[in-house]
């Protein structure tokens, strides 16, 4: 058990927790903070890789725009605590077998098939090697999503709009 | 050299030609042309017969064997199957080809003056003309195959012709059931084909019965029986529909709703004995079993002595004559089984002439009487129609076999025969002298009725009159060959040869009557008693019928015989009842609406069912969607994952 | 040195969490965090595979990842508020004009 180890296990520790409060929270606004926690931890496993740039992105966007806009939603709609519906039965009954089907695929396929070894921590990746792919060889992805972006922008403000505006 | 027997579908085609032209253009046409058209067309036929016949018996003369000519290979399949349209001639086909081409000439002319006032004018010498080509073709073929599509096509004829006077139900009715009953024999006779191919792998005339003369042919499969005499009995089962013997004569009494020179053409003179011609060709086949002969004669036997029975106590003119046919057949038949069928097929030329004769006799008085056909309406008609009354007589002399007439020669010869055959031969002789009496019987109890005694009718109503030239005519040849027909066997008597079986020796072999002059005086013996029988039938009938006479209520034995023993209601309730109630309920009710509708129809209600149960899935409830996107999502996991997965699954989990 | 198979395992464990409360929640919002969660889990192996093979393409990936998610999000986001003006309520069973 060396260092990296034991801040995998805490890191992941704290990330499942976290996933499992999301579940069980009863009002959302608890649920959005346990993600939040969610991310953090990630991020905190990026960083154990050696993937910085990913690790910092995912703090500023991730944490800081997305999960911030999740808060602001959550106040502004004034959401309360969950009521306790129950039209689907479906759902009930055949929601966390599949879950744990599918996990147990993913995770059946990861033990039985082979994988190179483990990273090296020292390699970083530098952000310099991350922008000469994403504008060499991904440049076109690249562009595709600003466009994605502009195409949100505007959907979000018609949707905002209120009638008769 | 010969140009007819080169071209020798020319016989044939011409009446076909005929039907063409007036079945198509005839509509609109006076009867001077359709009458040119038809009469023509048979008439050339006939000479183009007459030549063929010059010509063939040059051909004999020199090459010593039936003249065959392959036309055209009709069907050349698989390995061994070759049909071709092949025409031959020999002997046989001599004497049947100038009787239909001859006798139905006289009755294409006879029809001129009888259908004059039909609708339908044009069609009716159309499907004559049709007929005549059908019968050609079966009488000229050469091989089973030829002569079944004749067959079948004179059974086509024989319904259009019998309900030509289609709005009429009962005529309709009598259509349907000739054709039908025929069909019954027709598929026998498709078996007899069927086992004669099987076994000989061929079907011309020729092949098959010179490998039937093979001394080991016939005796292989089905036992005892032996494949030719299955072949013959399934031939001969064509040949009772056909030609109206047990147990398949039903259809020829209801078919005298045709029109009289239809009875007198098809029902008496040429498709009826259409099933003696052919047992006649298959004698080759019919001598290797002696259980085939055996049948045939006895079935001619008992329909001879059956049939004659019926006709004792008909009251339609032409209901008797129908059953005189049937009789008859029944002789015809007698003959071949007891191997002569040189005799039979003389009686079968000379019943044609008498028996056309006859009918056309009685559509003469049915014109005469405008249209009344029951006798117990007529009487006291001989000195009103003359001619008729003259030639119907000589048809009865002749068909009750006095001498010198022309069914003196030939049922004689077929009495003789039987009397000498080998079982019972006394017993065949015994009840086919039984039924010559019941014949002549019959036969001047129709005469004595029709043409004797008080008038039955009303003067008023009914004005007598003699048929025009072109009706009296043909009956004036038709009595002539009537009185002559039979003097081929004239100096048989004397002890000299008879002309006619020496004709068909090349095709049947000769006949010598060993034991010369004991035999030859038992003939004569014979002869004289059915001489006997003959007259006692006459005077019988004479002190019953002549004189003024009631018809009483039907009694008893009388009853059961003027309704034909009631064989059509039995038929009805054994067979046509049942098949019809099997066919309302099983065929139609369970098989076609419930399985095969059901099948169909419960495709579409299975599918509208599966529809009502899956559309529960779209049930406007989001989380359900997801659970399903969820079932989606694994689904698509498993496919991939799968391989990688499955391979360690029995090496226990990690 | 944690092996690159622990990383995975943590995604599909995290990606099966999600999958739950995807499922077991009533709240539009917390639905939609669901997604978010699982979308994390994915960059989670991607960056795994990333470090695994030593090339930089999957964590170019996840870059893409999250601007899809961002984008994704707000207009996701600006539905909902609308749809919950509507029905006047956060409860995704009460979306339900499709039933019949």
């Amino acid at each position: 058990m060396n260092a990296s180890l034991a801040i995998f296990f805490v890191l992941a520790a704290v990330a499942v927790a976290a996933a499992v409060s999301l579940i069980l929270q009863r009002h959302p606004i608890h649920s959005a903070l346990s993600l939040i926690v969610v991310m953090v931890a990630l991020a905190g496993l990026y960083l154990l890789m050696g993937a910085e740039f990913v690790a910092a992105v995912q703090i500023i966007v991730y944490g800081g725009a997305v999960m911030v806009l999740f808060v602001f939603v959550i106040m502004l709609l004034n959401a309360g605590e969950e009521e306790h519906t129950s039209f689907s039965k479906l759902a009930g009954y055949a929601g966390i077998p599949m879950a744990v089907a599918v996990a147990g695929l993913i995770a059946a396929a990861i033990t039985r098939s082979t994988l190179p070894p483990a990273q090296d921590p020292t390699a970083l990746t530098s952000t310099r090697s991350l922008s000469m792919l994403l504008f060499q060889d991904f440049v076109y992805p690249f562009e595709l999503t600003s466009f994605l972006i502009l195409v949100a922008i505007l959907g979000a403000i018609v949707l905002a709009q209120r009638e008769g505006n | 050299m010969h140009p007819i027997l080169d071209y020798l579908w020319i016989i044939p085609l011409l009446p076909l030609v005929g039907s063409a032209i007036n079945g198509i253009f005839g509509w609109n046409w006076s009867k001077n042309t359709i009458n040119a058209v038809a009469l023509g067309s048979t008439g050339l036929s006939f000479l183009c017969a007459i030549e063929a016949v010059r010509e063939f018996r040059e051909y004999f003369a020199q090459y010593h064997q039936p003249f065959t000519k392959h036309f055209v290979d009709w069907i050349v399949a698989y390995q061994d199957l070759t049909i071709g349209f092949d025409l031959q001639i020999d002997h046989l086909t001599v004497v049947m080809l100038l009787v239909v081409t001859g006798v139905g000439f006289l009755i294409h002319i006879y029809s001129t003056g009888y259908m004059a006032h039909e609708e339908g004018y044009f069609r009716f010498f159309a499907y004559m003309n049709l007929f005549m080509f059908f019968m050609l073709l079966l009488v000229l073929s050469a091989n089973y195959v030829v002569l079944f599509v004749g067959w079948e096509g004179v059974g086509l004829c024989s319904y259009l012709l019998v309900g030509f006077y289609y709005l009429k139900h009962s005529a309709a009715q009598a259509g349907k059931k000739a054709f039908i009953v025929n069909r019954i024999g027709d598929f026998g006779f498709m078996l007899g084909m069927f086992l004669l191919f099987r076994t000989f792998h061929s079907l011309d005339f020729h092949t098959v019965f010179e490998a039937a003369s093979q001394p080991n042919v016939a005796h292989e499969g089905l036992g005892q029986f032996g494949i030719l005499t299955a072949a013959c009995l399934l031939l001969f089962v064509g040949a009772t529909g056909k030609s109206a013997q047990i147990p398949l004569y039903v259809w020829l009494p209801d078919a005298m709703e045709g029109p009289t020179p239809v009875s007198a053409l098809i029902h008496a003179a040429t498709m009826v004995t259409a099933g003696v011609y052919v047992v006649a060709r298959s004698h080759v086949l019919f001598l290797h079993s002696e259980t085939a002969m055996f049948v045939v004669a006895i079935v001619g036997c008992a329909t001879a002595f059956f049939a004659a029975t019926i006709g004792l106590v008909q009251s339609d003119i032409k209901k008797v004559l129908a059953y005189s046919t049937v009789s008859q057949l029944g002789y015809m038949f007698l003959g071949c089984g007891v191997g002569a069928f040189g005799a039979g097929i003389f009686h079968l030329m000379t019943h044609a002439f008498f028996k056309a004769l006859l009918f056309l006799s009685a559509g003469s008085v049915i014109h005469a009487m405008g249209g009344e056909q029951d006798m117990w309406q007529m009487g006291g008609l001989a000195s009103k129609i003359k001619v008729t009354f003259w030639c119907m007589l000589f048809g009865t002399i002749a068909i009750a076999g006095f001498f010198p007439f022309a069914a003196f020669f030939s049922k004689d010869a077929i009495l003789f025969a039987a009397f000498n055959s080998q079982p019972d031969g006394k017993a065949l002789y015994a009840v086919g002298l039984f039924a010559a009496i019941l014949t002549s019987f019959y036969m001047f109890r129709l005469v004595w009725l029709t043409f004797f005694g008080k008038s039955r009718y009303d003067e008023h109503h009914v004005h007598v009159h003699e048929s025009p030239k072109n009706m009296t005519v043909p009956l004036m040849i038709l009595a002539f060959l009537a009185l002559t027909g039979g003097w081929f066997a004239f100096p048989a008597l004397f002890g000299g040869k008879d002309y006619f079986t020496d004709f068909l020796s090349p095709v049947f072999g000769s006949r010598e009557i060993a034991g010369g002059e004991a035999l030859h005086s038992l003939e004569l013996t014979l002869s004289g008693v059915a001489m006997v029988a003959a007259t006692l039938g006459l005077i019988v009938a004479w002190r019953m019928y002549a004189k003024d006479v009631k018809r009483g209520p039907e009694k008893g034995l009388h009853k059961l015989l003027y309704n034909k023993y009631y064989v059509d209601e039995i038929y009805q309730g054994a067979i046509v009842g049942p098949l019809v109630w099997i066919s309302r309920n099983i065929l139609w009710k369970a098989v076609d609406e419930g399985t095969i509708d059901g099948a169909v129809n419960g495709i579409g209600y299975g599918v509208r069912e599966i529809g009502d149960g899956v559309r529960h899935a779209q049930s406007g409830n989001t989380r359900s969607y997801a659970v399903w996107v969820l079932v989606g999502a694994v689904v698509v996991f498993g496919i991939i994952f799968w391989p990688i997965i499955h391979p360690a699954l029995f090496g226990g989990i990690r | 040195m944690v092996p690159t198979s622990y990383y995975l395992i943590l995604s599909a464990i995290l990606f099966g969490l999600g999958m739950i409360a995807f499922v077991f929640k009533r709240n539009i919002i917390t639905i939609f965090m669901a997604i978010e969660l699982m979308l994390n889990a994915v960059n989670l192996a991607f960056v795994a595979f990333s470090k695994a093979f030593g090339k930089s393409d999957g964590e170019v990936f996840v870059l893409f990842v999250i601007v899809v998610a961002a984008a994704e999000a707000a207009v996701g986001l600006g539905i909902i508020i609308l749809t919950a003006r509507n029905r006047r309520s956060l409860n995704v069973e009460r979306v339900d004009l499709l039933k019949l």
